[in-house]
Parts: structure tokens; C-alpha cells; sequence
């Protein structure tokens, strides 16, 4: 898989802060699955948040050793892990998200032959599956706020440029655009958005500096 | 942040994708990893990790509470939890270190990384009553144990970051803490800090140059 279109510095920085939205962070997660880029780069972020730990320490309360030893003395519950399909379309986190994968998918019309189905998470912003008809427009794409679309399978083109498998569009509501689905495939996308919520208090701003690095 | 978003819509991936985890240059093949107190603490704290993994030591595991412990608490208390929620649950995170030893790859993370990961973790779940999706593993192969060399390169790489963070002037490290510890916005921290918002900017920028120089 070629990937084209990435993340940028400050998603992949406040998805390692733990600052995202959950809706975002699904779709992060989705394509650091698939891109081997992203991930090293999200690893960056990781390696810059465990030296500032070193920042700062608060005292543990007296006895803190012996209860957490005392915490290890409970069984544990093992999550049970499906197993994964050989021919797998979704990567892990989004299957956890479907409970399944593809064909688990309870799909609804939107008119124009897509089909959306909007996945569980917190309500800060959201997230949902699309699949888009070979040569139909993605429909209703004003954007309200930041929306995050991760192409899974087939392909889109607007005004910017093509996004195929793996490729990620980060779009604001400055940007206007006609999503169309190529020709020959169905195209299927994840998206998120933080419409018409606004999260700026959960992302940090100061993020933005990261950009011009 | 997104309503300036045009930037981050343009921007093309650079700068940080140099991670620290990619550099794996390998240099000083023959050298031991030191597994002593001599040892770098960085070498030691994971072999405190291995004496876990492998022999359950519960005295190795002391050593990482001490010193990690303390530092959970206080980034969950700068996260928003309070005294006693931040000591539940830092207890849990140091648990959880035990119970994971085994994962622990110390050519892919250093501990304090690998510890800062896990109370990110916790902080979602407990303060902000969030799942937090993970991204699966990628297959790379079959699946080697880490080189000597990869891992004692990746250790100074750790090191040289960690240093780069320490010698930050005090004002630009406050901003990078805010960035990542708390939920403040860039005119929340304006507000609290009554400096302008292009002071802000300008400092963080400064910083996070100085740590990027760090991890190339
Ligand atoms: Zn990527």
C-alpha cells in the first residue's frame, strides 16, 4: 500500500497526549495500522511525552508499594481476542469499534446509493463508516468543523487530489470540495468529525507550533 | 487549534519523522548492555523491566515504583485528577507495568516512554471516561529479538532526548508540559499566563526546535 496522504504533527501530537476526541482518535488509530510512517512518527510524540515525566513528582501515600503488590495478588480477566479474518478489509481498532469486520457492518441509506453507519463513541465528536457507489458523490460535505476521512478501500477524488487506501484528508471548513468515488470500485471511508460540537478545548492548541517543524 | 486549521491541512509530514524509535543506526556493536547500577539509568531501569519479566522480582519492581511512581501521580494531579484519584490510579498504571513486563521492547521505547504510555492510558479511561483505540501491531516478519546494538543506540537516543527536555528554559517547558499534560486551549493558557498569544506561540516553537534537534 502506497500511502500518500498522512497525518499531520498535530493530530499525531494530541493523539499521544491522549487529548483527542475518542471519534478522532478511531481514526488514528485506524491508520497507524496500516502506515509504518505514521507510526514512527506517533512513536516520536510518545518518546517526548515519557521525558517530560520527568518533570515533576508528588509523594505516593505511605503503604503505596505494599497495596499496588497487594493489586497483583487479583486474578486478572483476560480479554478475549476474536479471531482476526484472513481476509480482514478493516484494521484492528476499527473492528473493535464495528464488532466485526466488513460484512458486520449494519449499514443505513442516506439517499444517492451511499450508505453510512455511525460508529459508538463519545460524544465530543463523531465517527461513522461510508460507502460510497463507484463514480457517486460523497454527499452532504460542508464542513461545519474538522473532519478526518481515511479511505479503506477504493478511492476518492476532489479538488485537492486523489486519496486511495490508507490515505487520510484532514479538511476544515475553509475548505470546499466535491468528494467523487473513482470508477470500478465501491469506495469505503471512515470520518470523523467534531461538528457541529467544537472540541477546541480538548485539542490542544498549542499544538499548531509543531506544523512549522 | 482548528480553526486555524488551514496550516494543518497543508502541511506535509517532515521535521519529527526522524522518531526516535527509527534510529537504530547501528554503532558500538561490540559494547555489553550494562545491566548494573553503573550503567546508564536508562539501562537500568530496563533490566529492572527483564527482572520482572523473567523472575517476577519484586525487588527490581521497588526500584521502578520509586522512582516512576511519584512522577505518574504528579502528571495525573497536573491532568486534572485529584490527590486521591491520582493515587488509585497510579497504583493501578504501576500494576499494570508488572502485569505487561513481557511487552516491554526496549529497542522500541524507553520505560519512562513505555510508563508515560500506560498513564495516558489511565488518564483516558479514569478522567476522561474515554476508550482509547490502539492501533493493532504491524507484521514486520517473523518476529526477532532485539539486537544488543539497536537497543544500547536507542538508549542514547532516549538520553539525548531526555537531556534536550531538562535543559529547556523553564518558560518553554511549561508551555510543552501544558501542551501535553493539561486540556488547556492556547487562550485559556493566555489567560492564565497573561502573555500574548504570538509569545506563546513563538516560545513553544523554540522548544519543540531544540527537542527536534535533539532526535536527529
Ligand atoms: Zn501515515
Amino acid at each position: 500500500m502506497t500511502i500518500k496522504h498522512h497525518l499531520t504533527e498535530p493530530i499525531l501530537m494530541a493523539y499521544s497526549a491522549g487529548t483527542l476526541p475518542e471519534a478522532f482518535s478511531l481514526v488514528v488509530a485506524t491508520h497507524l495500522s496500516m502506515c509504518e510512517e505514521c507510526r514512527a512518527r506517533a512513536a516520536s510524540y510518545d518518546a517526548v511525552g515519557g521525558a517530560m515525566l520527568d518533570g515533576a513528582t508528588l509523594d505516593m501515600d505511605e503503604g503505596a508499594l505494599e497495596a499496588t503488590l497487594a493489586l497483583l495478588e487479583a486474578p486478572v480477566e483476560r480479554p478475549i481476542k476474536a479471531d482476526v479474518p484472513a481476509d480482514a478489509v478493516f484494521p484492528g481498532p476499527l473492528r473493535d469499534y464495528v464488532g466485526g469486520d466488513l460484512d458486520a457492518v449494519q449499514w443505513k441509506a442516506v439517499g444517492g446509493g451511499v450508505r453510512q453507519a455511525i460508529l459508538p463513541t463519545s460524544k465530543d465528536a463523531s465517527v461513522r463508516l461510508l460507502h460510497i457507489p463507484a463514480g457517486m458523490a460523497v454527499p452532504d460535505h460542508g464542513h461545519r468543523g474538522t473532519e478526518l476521512t481515511l479511505v479503506l478501500q477504493g478511492a476518492f477524488r476532489d479538488e485537492e487530489d486523489r486519496f486511495g487506501p490508507g490515505d487520510v484528508e484532514v479538511a476544515n471548513e475553509d475548505l470546499t470540495h466535491t468528494p467523487v468515488a473513482e470508477e470500478g470500485m465501491d469506495c469505503i471511508c471512515l470520518a470523523a468529525t467534531d461538528a457541529p460540537l467544537r472540541f477546541s478545548g480538548l485539542i490542544p492548541r498549542l499544538a499548531q507550533p509543531f506544523l512549522r517543524i | 487549534m482548528f480553526q486555524d486549521s488551514d496550516t494543518l491541512v497543508e502541511e506535509k509530514p517532515r521535521g519529527c519523522t526522524r522518531a526516535v524509535g527509527m534510529l537504530k543506526a547501528v554503532r558500538g556493536g561490540k559494547a555489553k548492555l550494562r545491566v548494573s547500577k553503573d550503567g546508564t539509568p536508562e539501562a537500568h531501569w530496563v533490566a529492572c523491566m527483564q527482572a520482572i519479566h523473567s523472575a517476577s522480582d519484586r525487588k527490581a519492581f521497588a526500584e521502578l515504583f520509586r522512582h516512576f511512581a511519584p512522577r505518574v501521580k504528579a502528571f495525573l494531579v497536573k491532568s486534572g485528577a485529584d490527590m486521591s484519584m491520582a493515587e488509585e490510579c497510579t497504583q493501578e498504571v504501576m500494576a499494570i507495568v508488572w502485569r505487561k513486563a513481557a511487552l516491554f521492547d526496549p529497542s522500541r521505547a524507553s520505560v519512562a516512554t513505555w510508563v508515560f504510555t500506560i498513564a495516558r492510558n489511565r488518564k483516558i479511561d479514569a478522567l476522561r471516561k474515554q476508550r482509547r483505540p490502539e492501533p493493532e501491531e504491524l507484521t514486520w516478519g517473523p518476529e526477532a529479538e532485539p539486537e544488543q546494538a539497536d537497543i544500547i543506540s536507542f538508549q542514547q537516543e532516549s538520553a539525548r532526548l531526555a537531556k534536550a527536555v531538562a535543559a529547556l528554559p523553564e518558560k518553554q517547558r511549561v508551555l510543552v508540559e501544558q501542551a501535553y499534560f493539561g486540556d488547556l486551549s492556547h487562550s485559556e493558557i493566555a489567560d492564565s499566563t497573561g502573555l500574548p498569544l504570538g509569545t506563546i506561540k513563538s516560545r513553544l516553537r523554540l522548544a519543540l526546535d531544540r527537542l527536534r534537534h535533539a532526535m536527529t
